[in-house]
Formats: structure tokens, C-alpha cells, sequence
């Protein structure tokens, strides 16, 4: 337990989890906007994957940090624009569809980066962002930018969400559609809009990883992080500000695993600490089935004039 | 021209649209390997040649085939019940986990049991693994109503670092010298050989036979009939007396306990022994097969060797024609998507007005 | 009440007709109103009121005809054009977000969603105002799934309000409304006439439709047959315009010989639960079935014969009181309840009767396929099965694309004859086990003449070798040719269930509607 507390005391404790909780911000913020209109999304995994690796190649080919990210954020839309065609244009099976897309861009990037490096075996490297000392405010500091940029998304999307008409749509239209059309709302149009915005979101994510985290692109460097977000935002209830505590208490116990792993007793395999966080994530699936407060109209195939 | 439902299957869409799907992205596959720089033809003569271009090529690609037949006959039967399994990667190790347990430790130091009862009780332990893996998800989706997409993809993580954590521990081999793999099976446990020199086994037969044993299953026996009915219209399913809850669990059952077997088999027959890369995603794979394969059981085993095929032919290709092998992933991916759109044409068709 | 009819038309419908595949749902429809009146269309279910006002709103687009709102045409299918040109809609089933406000709900669609805030104060202020205007009492922030029934309509005709509708359209509003909060609608409707708006009240009560409304429009059959003022028309009229004149009926065939009780309900409530309405539940239900003789059950739809099949056919269990069957309590599953002789059909042939994907044959034994008729140690006994399948076909006479196709493909009447021969035909090899009771419910639904006659035959003759049958439809037709007993409907309560020979059509026509009864209260 005293592991633990010093632990708890260490700054860079709490640096290590900001930091850790910014990709699942992210990630779950995308996934949120998309379920809000009613939508799965299961590609964000491979989406996190095409984001890291795109953004990463951006700025390895010389182009300015930013730009990667803007380059993920669109990559994340292209890959929005498919769910959204095969979701809501053709009313496919959004399981399917989503899994398609992690699947291909997942694939995809791995093909990219095995013919622009073919003879590498470590993975090149570039400058990431640099922590922003010039914020006197402790722990948030020494993150980058986009962490900033992550945590002021949260607001952000909040007040898009509740406190504009166009937020007000995308919750109705995930609700019910139907009474959304009769109250002369575009479903199709809005629902494919919130689901590339979610895309967008999800492909920063990714290029957080790889532009900020880490300076590198490396296989399996996702490792299931987009699934985590999606339980996460079963957890948030879909509130922006609910997926911020759930993004942090879950790093809060994915960073302490990993230091007591370090500080480690060895009693305890590591593999078993590394198990946590995907165990808790179905842990939390679980606590909150009953009560979840859906939008209602989630994974229902929506064909106009259908009543 | 509108566009109509259709009330009868087109037998011809049905089949179709699987062979227009994989035209359609070996097409456009092309372009990435223009990308890479190389020419589209002999790139794919070289990717099929690599397949089934001899005697040797077949032999690889139907043993890489074996667990994915496996694995694609575990989604067909979960999807055709509407249950989401993708969980079959972890399935898959946990079968292997099983099989190695009782077939290597204890059949090999202490079990005193003969060949022909070891053998079944490691296959019935390699299924039951899998499906002990399933269940917890099925249940969370019967009882709570939690999206079992989620559940199981999440166990996939969890099952790889227990199995990390038991090749480091409890089942490492000793005497392989630091390599993270297992003790190895009994050797009167392993598979033989179907074609003598080649690396193919009789795990080839065991899976097409249980390929028609499913198929038999769906078709003659009425727990096949609850499944078919339960996933395509359950209130209808209840109202003829299935009972619902009871076979989604039973599906559970079958789709964990064939994953399950793939683990099993591929230990007995390719390795003889447990790693942790034993598996290149071919629990995933599964579901494109199942799809491919339009959730038939004689299907799977055709889209398995064309899927089979492609990973092994890539391997063979990228050595000749310098193409990255990752793009039979990519081959496969968006083999899903096209299925998956082309699905439609089985179901509406254009009209003149 | 009722303004003059020289005050200006504010809409006017001219020869609308609307197909669906073979179906006519209108027939070259016209109708007229003015500013101020509140005008009543009446009709049976599937008489085309729901589908013309859908037409009206929106929802639809109309094969043939016109709409002229204020003398301008309206563009059709567009529910924005709509609403714009002033028309709001009330929906029967609420068109409401449950987890959003009454505040969102209403004003959801109302700004132009480039806006950067929503102008919340000003449209909460608004939507106080209107309410006030209109005497209809809400909280702008409370969550619309939390509110009463009553309260959600409200927030309904709020929405229209809101939006400056000046034509209103209720969709049979007092449906779920409890006494009290009808007479509370009735005084908002007197309100809005008084500000100027018009509206369309559709109903199939008629003492409502002739209290509320100036003018009534009765539809039947898709087609408008009558048109009048309220002021001295009677109830009697009414139900006779709805329903008919008689059509030539085939002879009645009377019940022979009536034996002992197979089945029956007595005292039966359904469980109350937050959701159900006055559509889906039965109280103080008590009913006797006999063998060898047919009891009709009329009413409209929606009226808790949904819940009354269902306690029949092994998918529900009463809250109160006792269902029996051949002298012990009803079994709970379909499958036991098949092997004791009910024979199911149910009222909704390709949601619930057949499963679609499946192939006929595999349709024709499904309720007895776990019997060892048709299987054996898990394993289904193919060849009886098949052969069963065809025996079913050919005494039911079903066509389609043979035993293997799926069921889907089978147009509505074969489906049907399908469904029939499966519930009524004994395994072959078991002659003597003819079902004892047989449930059926909305069994011609959809169906021609023709299979509409042969349905009858079948339950005729099963009645006839010894059956106890319930027949439930909310075709009157159907129930006055085939019912030796008769009861009727409403809102979950059973009237007494009398001798054929005890009612009229009148007399139906007005239990249907709700209307007490006058005959001496008896026992059914």
C-alpha cells in the first residue's frame, strides 16, 4: 500500500496519466458524437491506426507538426464517409461495416508503411510535439498541445451537444428519426455528419500517439484502445464531460499498473496488471447495462419514409 | 429504373455477389500494387501461382486453411444466430491452452491414460476452453443486455496476455532454450501427415468433417432448426415453441467450442507446441469468411482456401515481386466491405418503372 | 359551435389517391375546410384516415390529386413544406424523443442550425406564451419519458403550435386518453377554434365526433361515402355509414349442437406496467368457450385483443384472475399448449406466423417439431416432415414456389392457408387428434374474397367436428357471419357476450364505439 501512496506522490505520476487519458478522450468524444446520432462505430480502431500512421508519415515527409494532425483528422473523416455511405446511405449492417473498416484501414496502413520503409527494422523516428512549458499551470505543462486541444474539446463538444440547434438535431435524430423528419430535420445528412466529425476525432487520437506520446509508428501501437472507448462511452452516459472522468480514471488505473508493475513485488505477473484495463472495461459495460440511458435509436437502420 | 426488394433470394445473387466481391477488390487491390510499385500482372500471377500454383503451394494453402475453416465456421454459426462473436482469436488460444495442458503436461507426465481416450479428452477440453470464453459474453448479452461485440474483442486482449503470461510460467518449455513457446505435445498425440513431405495434416479432414457435421446440424437436427429460426426472426422462433434464451447459449457453445478446436488442431498438427504468434489474426479472418461464405458451412470451406490462398501466396509473391505480403490483409478487409455491399443485390433488384 | 360555411376555406383536398403495391389506401378523396371549424373524419381501421392525413403532412406522396392550402398548392412529401404552409400534426403514436426535454422536442428543427447558441430563453418564453394562449399546462424542462400520457399529447400539439399551425391534425387523440383528460383536450380544441385555427379531428368514436365536431367525413374502404353537419345526425347514422349497409352474406351457418366448456377467462386482468396503455391491456375479462361452437369477438383494433390472443396462445400470463383449459389452468408454453390441442393463428402472418427466411415446409411443421411426429432424438424425421408439409399444401390448397421456397415469397393468402392447415390439421397418422380450441385472430385480414371464404370453411368445419373457436376481427362482416356468440371490445373490457340473434349491427356498431350498452348486463 505504500507502493501505492508513493506512487500517488510523484508528479510524474499524474503527467503519466493526463497523458495517458488524452487518446482515449479523444477516441471516446469521436465514438460519443457517432452513438449520439444513433450510430455505431466500430472502425475506430483501425481509424486510430490510420491516424497514427498517416499523421506520422505527414510530418515525416518533412510538413509541420499540425499538419500531420490535420491529416489524421482527415483521414479519420475519408473513413467516416465509408460507415457513414454503408450505414446510413445503404442501411448495412453497422457491426459489419465498422468492423470492414477496421479491418481495411488497419490493413492498409500496415501495407503503407511496408512500402515507404521497406528495408527498415526500426521504425524511423520524428521530433513530436514538445511539452508546452510555457503554461505555468503544474502537470498540465508539461503535456503537449494536444492534450490541451483534447481537454478543450470537451467543452466544446458539450456546448455544440446541448446548447445549439445543430447539436440539439444530431440528439434527436439519434432518439427518433422519425419525429426528427417530421419537425423537417435532414436524418441522413445529419447523421453522416456527426459520424465523419466523430471520425475526424478518432483519427487525431491516433495521431496523438505517434505525434506526441511516442515519435514513432509502430505494429500493434493501438492495441485496443479504440474498444476501450467504445465501453467508455457506455460509461459516460454520452456526456462530454462524464467521458473526461472516464477517460481519467481509467488511465488513473492503467498508469498505476504500470508502475506497480516496475516498482513490482514480482509476486504478480505483469501480464496479469497489463489484463486490468481491458478487464475493467467490460467491468464497467456490465455495471452500467441496466441503467444505460441509450439513444434510442441506436443501431436501428433508419429508411425514410419507413414508419 | 427503381429499386425493389426482392421476395425470393436470387439463387444466382446469392453466389454472385460473393465471386462479384472478390473480383471487384482483387481489382482494385491493383492500385495498391501500383503504388508499390510493381506490375499488377505478374504480381498476380505470382500471388496465385504462390497459392495453388503446385503441388507444394496447395499444400500450404490447405494447411493454412485448416484453422480458418475452423474459425469461419464458428462466426457462420454465431452470425447466423445474430450473436457477434469476435472473440474467435482468443477462442482459438484458449483451445490451444487446453490442448497443450492436457496433452502436453499432463499427457505427457500425468495422465496414465491410453492414446484413443487422450486424444478426445484434449479435443473436448480445447472446445469447452473456447466456449467457457464465449459464454461469459453471451450471458452479459442474454441477462444484461451488453453488446457482446465489445466483450468479446476485449477478452481477445485478455486471453493473449494470459497466455503470454503462461508460456513465461507455468507452461514453458524448458529446454527450447529461451524461446517463449510451450512444453511440446506427446508425440502419439500429434497429427499425421496427408501428403507425406508437405507440412499438411489430418486436421484437414477433421475440419471439413466438422464443416458437414455443422451443415448436418443446421439442416436435419432441430437445434439447427431453433438456430435458424431464433436468428431470423425470434418473436416468430418463440411463437413456434424455441426456446430463444436456451439456444443462443447453445450457439455460444459451438461458435467458442469450434474456435476452440481450430487452437487444438493447429497445436496437434502445424506446431506441436503453444507461441504466442501462433495466430496472424485468423480469428478475425473468420468473420470475412463467414461472410464470404454467406454464414454456409460448405461455403466456409471454400472461402477458407480462397482466403488461405491469399496469405499464402502473398508470403510467395512478396518474395518474388518485392509487394509487401500485408496486402492479402488488405485483400481480405475489403473482401468484407464488397461482400457486404454486394449482399444487397440478393436482396433488391432494379426495376424499369 | 359550428361557424358559418362562408368563412374562407383554409384547405381544400382534391381526388387524392394513394396506392401501395395492389392496395388502395384513398380513392380519389375531396374534401373542404374552412377557417374555424373543426371537422371530424371518421372511419373503420384500414378505412384510409391515417394514410390520407400522412399524405397531408408529408409523410407520404399521393398517386393521384392535389392540396391546395390558403389557396396555395402545397408541395407534397415534404414535411418541412408542410409545417411551413402552416399544417401541424398530432400523431396517434406520440412522435417524441423520451430522453430529451419537452423544451428540446418542440423546438428541435425550429432554428437554422448554423446558429452558434440556441435561443433557449426566447423560445422558452414562446412556448410559455402559447401554452398559456391555448390553456395547455406544461413544464418546457421536464423529460418527455417521464410524462403522463395526457401530458405528452400536449407537448404533441404544443410542437404544431409552436410552429404556427393554423390547420391543425389530430390522429385519434382520445385513444389513450382517460375521460377527465379528453374533456380537458375538448376544451383546448374550443380555444384554438376561438383563435382562429381549424382542425381535423380523425376518431371512430361517435358520441366524441359528434359532440367536438361541426362537420364529419366518414371514409370507408378507402373510399370518402358521406359527408354531413353534426348538428342532426345521430349516432345510429353514423355507425351505419361506417360500417355499411349489409352485404350479401352468405348463409349463416348455426352452430348443431353446443357441448361442454373447453377454455375460459374469468376475471382476468392484465398485469399493469408503466408502458401499457388502454390498447394492450384487459380488465375484468371473463369468457367461456365451448365445444363445437363459435364466439366472435368484434372491436376496433388496439382495443386488448392483442392481449387476449396472447393469454390464449402461450406468450402471456394474466396479473389477475384464472385462464382454463379442459378443466386445469392453461399451460405456459406454445409448445405444450400445441400438443393439447390449441391450434395458434396469429394476427400478424409475417411478423409472427411464419419465419420468412425459412422454407415452407419447414414452416408447416414448426409447432410440432420437437413431437416425436417429426423428430427423434434431436434429429428431425425429414421424410414425415416433408410429407406432413405436403399434406398441408394440398388439403389448404397453398401455392407458391413449392415446399422449399421460403415462406416469405407466399403471397398473404397462401401464407395464411399455410398458417391454418398447420394449426388445424392433425399429424398424419393421427386423425383423431383435431385440435380442441382455436384461436383465431384477424384471420382475413388482407386476404381476397376468395381466401377469405375458404378460411371461413376451415373454421367453420372445425367448429362443426367438435372445436371451441375464438374468432376475434374488427371486420363486422366476418363477425356477424360467422359468430354464434358475439361480444365486442373496448378499451380492454368484454360486454356480455350474447346469442347472434340478441344483437344488431347497430347495436354492435355502437359497443365498438364505446357506447354502454342498454341490454340487461349477463354473463358471457
Amino acid at each position: 500500500m505504500s507502493d501505492v501512496m508513493d506512487i500517488l506522490a510523484n508528479a510524474s505520476f499524474w503527467v503519466a496519466v493526463l497523458r495517458t487519458a488524452t487518446p482515449l478522450l479523444l477516441g471516446t468524444l469521436g465514438v460519443l458524437l457517432c452513438e449520439r446520432a444513433g450510430v455505431l462505430n466500430l472502425g475506430i480502431e483501425g481509424i486510430m491506426v490510420a491516424g497514427a500512421f498517416t499523421g506520422w508519415l505527414t510530418v515525416y515527409a518533412g510538413h509541420g507538426l499540425w499538419t500531420g494532425v490535420l491529416v489524421a483528422a482527415l483521414t479519420g473523416a475519408v473513413l467516416g464517409s465509408l460507415h457513414a455511405w454503408l450505414t446510413v446511405g445503404l442501411a448495412l449492417s453497422q457491426h459489419v461495416s465498422g468492423l470492414g473498416i477496421t479491418m481495411l484501414a488497419t490493413a492498409l496502413s500496415y501495407y503503407g508503411y511496408r512500402v515507404s520503409f521497406p528495408k527498415v527494422n526500426t521504425p524511423p523516428t520524428i521530433t513530436p510535439f514538445e511539452a508546452m512549458d510555457w503554461l505555468p499551470i503544474p502537470i498540465l505543462g508539461d503535456q503537449t498541445a494536444l492534450t490541451l486541444l483534447a481537454l478543450l474539446l470537451v467543452p466544446l463538444l458539450a456546448w455544440v451537444l446541448f446548447r445549439t440547434p445543430l447539436g440539439l438535431a444530431v440528439r434527436m435524430v439519434g432518439e427518433n428519426p422519425q419525429a426528427a423528419e417530421g419537425q423537417g430535420v435532414a436524418v441522413m445528412a445529419v447523421r453522416s455528419g456527426a459520424i465523419i466529425a466523430g471520425s475526424a476525432l478518432m483519427g487525431v487520437a491516433g495521431a496523438f500517439l505517434t505525434l506526441s506520446a511516442f515519435n514513432a509508428f509502430f505494429f500493434n501501437m493501438v492495441n485496443g484502445r479504440g474498444w476501450i472507448c467504445v465501453a467508455l462511452v457506455v460509461f459516460a452516459s454520452w456526456r462530454p464531460g462524464k467521458a473526461l472522468l472516464g477517460a481519467l480514471l481509467f488511465a488513473f488505473f492503467d498508469a498505476l499498473q504500470l508502475r506497480l508493475q516496475q516498482s513490482g513485488n514480482g509476486l504478480v505477473p505483469y501480464q496479469f496488471y497489463l489484463m486490468l484495463p481491458y478487464l475493467l472495461s467490460i467491468l464497467a459495460l456490465v455495471l452500467v447495462a441496466r441503467k444505460a440511458a441509450y439513444p434510442q435509436a441506436l443501431m436501428k437502420p433508419y429508411r425514410k419514409g419507413e414508419r | 429504373m427503381r429499386i425493389e426488394k426482392r421476395a425470393t433470394p436470387s439463387t444466382l445473387a446469392m453466389v454472385a455477389a460473393p465471386l462479384g466481391a472478390v473480383v471487384f477488390t482483387l481489382a482494385i487491390s491493383g492500385l495498391l500494387v501500383l503504388w508499390a510499385g510493381a506490375p499488377v500482372g505478374a504480381t498476380y500471377v505470382a500471388l496465385f501461382k504462390g497459392a495453388f500454383g503446385s503441388l507444394f503451394a496447395l499444400s500450404e494453402t490447405l494447411t493454412r486453411a485448416v484453422p480458418l475453416i475452423l474459425t469461419g465456421l464458428a462466426a457462420a454459426v454465431a452470425f447466423r444466430a445474430r450473436l457477434f462473436n469476435i472473440g474467435a482469436e482468443g477462442q482459438l488460444y484458449a483451445g490451444a491452452v487446453a490442448a497443450v495442458a492436457v496433452g502436453g503436461m499432463h499427457g505427457g507426465t500425468g495422465f496414465e491414460l491410453p492414446i484413443y481416450l487422450l486424444f478426445p479428452l484434449m479435443l473436448l477440453a480445447a472446445a469447452l476452453a473456447g466456449a467457457a470464453l464465449l459464454l461469459g459474453p453471451a450471458l452479459m448479452k442474454t441477462k444484461l443486455g451488453v453488446d457482446e461485440v465489445v466483450t468479446t474483442l476485449l477478452l481477445n486482449f485478455v486471453m493473449l496476455l494470459a497466455v503470454s503470461y503462461l508460456l513465461d510460467g507455468p507452461m514453458k518449455d524448458p529446454m527450447a532454450m529461451g524461446w517463449p513457446q510451450s512444453v511440446a505435445l506427446q508425440g502419439d498425440l500429434e497429427l499425421g501427415k496427408l501428403i507425406v513431405q508437405t507440412r499438411l495434416h489430418n486436421g484437414l479432414l477433421m475440419a471439413v468433417g466438422l464443416a458437414v457435421a455443422l451443415w448436418l446440424l443446421l439442416q436435419r437436427a432441430v437445434p439447427g432448426f431453433d438456430i435458424r429460426a431464433a436468428g431470423a426472426n425470434p418473436r416468430a422462433a418463440a411463437f413456434a415453441g424455441v426456446p430463444v434464451t436456451r439456444t443462443v447459449v447453445l450457439v455460444a457453445l459451438l461458435s467458442g467450442g469450434l474456435a476452440g478446436l481450430a487452437g487444438a488442431i493447429e497445436v496437434a498438427g502445424r506446431t506441436s507446441y503453444l507461441t504466442l504468434d501462433m495466430s496472424p489474426g485468423y480469428g478475425y479472418s473468420g468473420i470475412v469468411i463467414a461472410m464470404l461464405a454467406g454464414l454456409h458451412p460448405l461455403g466456409v470451406v471454400a472461402s477458407a482456401v480462397f482466403v488461405a490462398g491469399m496469405l499464402v501466396g502473398a508470403d510467395s509473391m512478396s518474395r518474388a515481386v518485392g509487394v509487401p505480403n500485408a496486402i492479402a490483409d488488405v485483400i481480405v478487409a475489403a473482401s468484407l466491405l464488397s461482400v457486404l455491399v454486394a449482399s444487397l443485390m440478393t436482396q433488391y433488384r432494379l426495376r424499369r418503372k | 359551435m359550428s361557424p358559418p360555411s362562408s368563412s374562407p376555406v383554409v384547405l381544400q383536398l382534391h381526388g387524392i389517391t394513394k396506392r401501395f403495391g395492389p392496395l388502395v389506401a384513398n380513392d380519389a378523396i375531396s374534401l373542404t375546410l374552412h377557417r374555424g371549424e373543426i371537422v371530424a373524419l371518421l372511419g373503420e381501421n384500414g378505412a384510409g384516415k391515417s394514410t390520407l392525413m400522412s399524405i397531408l403532412f408529408g409523410h407520404y406522396v399521393a398517386d393521384e390529386g392535389r392540396i391546395d392550402v390558403m389557396g396555395q398548392p402545397l408541395p407534397p412529401g415534404q414535411p418541412r413544406a408542410s409545417l411551413a404552409a402552416g399544417i401541424g400534426m398530432v400523431h396517434q403514436h406520440f412522435a417524441l424523443a423520451d430522453n430529451l426535454s419537452v423544451l428540446d422536442n418542440i423546438m428541435v428543427g425550429s432554428e437554422s442550425l448554423l446558429r452558434l447558441k440556441s435561443a433557449k430563453r426566447q423560445a422558452r418564453a414562446k412556448l410559455v406564451e402559447v401554452a398559456r394562449q391555448f390553456g395547455l399546462v406544461v413544464d418546457p424542462d421536464a423529460r418527455v419519458g417521464n410524462l403522463s400520457v395526457g401530458e405528452r399529447q400536449r407537448v404533441e400539439i404544443l410542437k404544431a403550435l409552436y410552429r404556427g399551425a393554423r390547420i391543425l391534425i389530430l390522429d385519434e387523440p382520445t385513444a389513450v386518453l382517460t375521460p377527465q383528460e379528453s374533456e380537458a383536450l375538448f376544451a383546448t380544441l374550443s380555444q384554438m377554434v376561438a383563435q382562429g385555427l381549424s382542425i381535423i379531428f380523425i376518431s371512430h368514436k361517435l358520441g366524441e365526433v359528434l359532440r367536438v365536431a361541426d362537420r364529419v367525413a366518414v371514409l370507408r374502404h378507402s373510399k370518402l361515402v358521406a359527408e354531413a353537419p353534426t348538428a342532426g345526425t345521430t349516432q345510429a347514422q353514423l355507425a351505419q355509414w361506417m360500417v355499411g349497409e349489409a352485404v350479401s352474406l352468405p348463409e349463416r351457418q348455426p352452430a348443431a349442437k353446443v357441448g361442454d366448456e373447453v377454455c375460459s377467462l374469468r376475471n382476468v386482468h392484465t398485469t399493469a406496467s408503466a408502458k401499457s396503455t388502454a390498447r394492450d391491456r384487459l380488465v375484468d375479462v371473463s369468457l367461456v368457450l365451448k365445444a363445437g361452437e363459435m364466439v366472435a369477438i368484434a372491436g376496433v383494433s388496439g382495443n386488448g385483443q392483442v392481449a387476449l390472443a396472447d393469454m390464449l396462445c402461450g406468450m402471456r400470463r394474466p396479473g389477475q384472475g384464472t385462464v382454463q383449459y379442459l378443466g386445469a389452468p392453461m399451460p405456459a408454453s406454445a409448445v405444450a399448449l400445441v400438443a393439447q390441442g390449441v391450434a395458434r393463428i396469429p394476427e400478424d402472418r409475417h411478423g409472427t406466423g411464419v419465419v420468412g427466411d425459412l422454407p415452407v415446409w419447414e414452416n408447416a411443421v414448426s409447432e410440432r417439431l420437437r413431437s416425436p411426429w417429426f423428430s427423434r432424438w434431436g434429429w428431425v424425421r425429414r421424410a414425415q416432415a416433408r410429407s406432413q408439409a405436403q399434406h398441408v399444401s394440398k388439403q389448404f390448397d397453398v401455392r407458391g414456389g413449392g415446399l422449399d421456397a421460403p415462406a416469405r415469397s407466399l403471397s398473404g393468402g397462401n401464407m395464411q392457408k399455410l398458417i391454418l392447415g398447420r394449426a388445424l390439421l392433425a399429424p398424419q397418422g393421427a386423425e383423431g387428434m383435431a385440435p380442441r380450441l382455436i384461436v383465431a385472430h384477424q384471420p382475413t385480414w388482407g386476404l381476397d374474397i376468395g381466401a377469405v371464404r375458404f378460411v371461413h370453411q376451415q373454421l367453420l368445419a372445425a367448429r362443426d367436428a367438435g372445436a371451441a373457436v375464438l374468432l376475434i376481427s374488427d371486420d363486422l362482416d366476418e363477425v356477424l357471419a360467422l359468430g354464434d356468440r358475439i361480444g365486442v371490445m373496448h378499451e380492454g373490457h368484454l360486454s356480455p357476450v350474447l346469442p347472434f340473434a340478441d344483437w344488431s349491427r347497430e347495436t354492435i356498431g355502437l359497443a365498438m364505439a364505446g357506447s354502454p350498452m342498454t341490454a340487461p348486463a349477463r354473463q358471457g
